[in-house]
């Protein structure tokens, strides 16, 4: 039981304290659950995080599951991702509640139209980034433009998108095979 | 009632298909908006903005945000801090089961040609999702398009003091690596001086 207290108040005061999610949080967990804690090792924590991009959900999330899982098991799994979402939850429903009150303010709607601005600014920038990453050949860039476009001029669900997209790479890298083995 | 179990199933969902974590959940979230009433777009910018400037994962605080605004919407305050709740705990849920799973099999996952593969084809389909959520967000921040259907004029479409300060933003985010909160605290302010 202390364990998987330890446990929810060590994700907690990650959560609680790393602004930015996704790498900004990696420090974080380096510093508390590897040099402190000493429940996983660096290798160990850069293999969750890399699990945590190709499976469904938050990484920070993930990995905090990870880690409780290997230190307690389900329940420890639990109690980890509870704790690192909870500081999230109060934190946000204050806000939330708090900037409802002052939308009809004129310096608080200005406020919020330049910062419309720079919140575009961040997501261009996010885009870019995962285009040099993701983005390597022809059969990247028809993806990217199959995604777009059923996105912006269609009003289905993003969930058609990404089961399309896993089929088509998985048909994808089998012809790459096949060719591939054809030259030998 | 309703709205509570629409987000759950909402957001399950999401946890469940928003593979590449935080953003990624951006083209589910302006899905639901455009499906369902109690979810305005308009709190969208808003929502990223607050989500990046505050502690803990993005995706988990805009499914906080979205939650309490929808339930806000519907019933008032009470609902609402129990809507936000709802959202984060579906949001999580798939997450953990993925992961309960996966971790047993860790070796043969990470080592798996058809995860590999699949990722060949899911890496840039989702940058194309948030890209055209992108341009959601730079239209309602940058461009006018109401005006621009209303009076016809192209001059009318553009927003000249928000596209400058895009400009300026961006060069200035693209030279130094800023954190999130040192280009949305000046927006901020000037946003204010010159009464955008």
């Amino acid at each position: 039981m202390k364990l998987l207290w330890d446990l929810f108040f060590t994700f907690a005061r990650i959560g609680g304290f790393t602004f930015g999610g996704g790498y900004a949080m990696l420090p974080m967990i380096q510093n508390e659950v590897v040099e402190r804690k000493k429940w996983a090792s660096e290798e160990e924590v850069m293999n969750y995080y890399a699990v945590g991009q190709s499976t469904p959900g938050v990484i920070a999330v993930d990995t905090a599951t990870f880690i409780g899982y290997k230190q307690a098991g389900v329940w420890g799994a639990i109690f980890a991702t509870l704790g690192v979402i909870t500081p999230s939850f109060f934190i946000i429903t204050e806000i939330a509640a708090f900037i409802r009150n002052f939308l009809e303010n004129e310096a608080v709607a200005h406020a919020l139209a330049g910062i419309n601005v720079a919140v575009a600014v961040l997501v261009i920038s996010a885009v870019i980034n995962l285009w040099k990453k993701g983005v390597k050949n022809l059969f990247g860039i028809c993806m990217f433009a199959i995604g777009f476009a059923i996105s912006v001029f269609t009003n289905w669900s993003p969930i058609v998108v990404v089961v399309l997209a896993i089929i088509s790479g998985i048909a994808y890298g089998k012809a790459v095979e096949r060719k591939a083995g054809d030259g030998k | 009632m309703n709205v509570i179990f629409a987000l759950v199933y909402e957001f399950f969902k999401t946890g469940l298909f928003a593979v590449g974590g935080g953003l990624a959940t951006l083209p589910f979230l302006y899905d639901i908006a455009s499906r369902y009433a109690w979810l305005d777009i308009s709190i969208m910018s808003d929502m990223i903005a607050i989500s990046e400037s505050t502690p803990g994962p993005i995706g988990v605080n805009m499914a906080t945000y979205c939650g309490y605004n929808a339930g806000f919407s519907a019933g008032g305050i009470g609902l609402g801090i129990f809507a936000g709740l709802a959202a984060t705990l579906a949001l999580v849920l798939p997450s953990l089961i993925t992961i309960l799973i996966v971790a047993r099999i860790l070796d043969k996952f990470q080592s798996s040609t058809l995860v590999d593969n699949a990722f060949k084809g899911l890496r840039p389909a989702v940058c194309g999702l948030i890209a055209s959520a992108a341009l959601s967000v730079f239209s309602s921040a940058c461009l006018e398009v109401d005006l621009f259907k209303a009076s016809g004029s192209f001059a009318s479409l553009f927003d000249i003091k928000a596209l400058v300060l895009f400009a300026l933003l961006f060069a200035v985010n693209k030279k130094i690596k800023l954190h999130p909160v040192f280009i949305i605290i000046p927006a901020a302010i000037a946003g204010i001086i010159f009464e955008m």
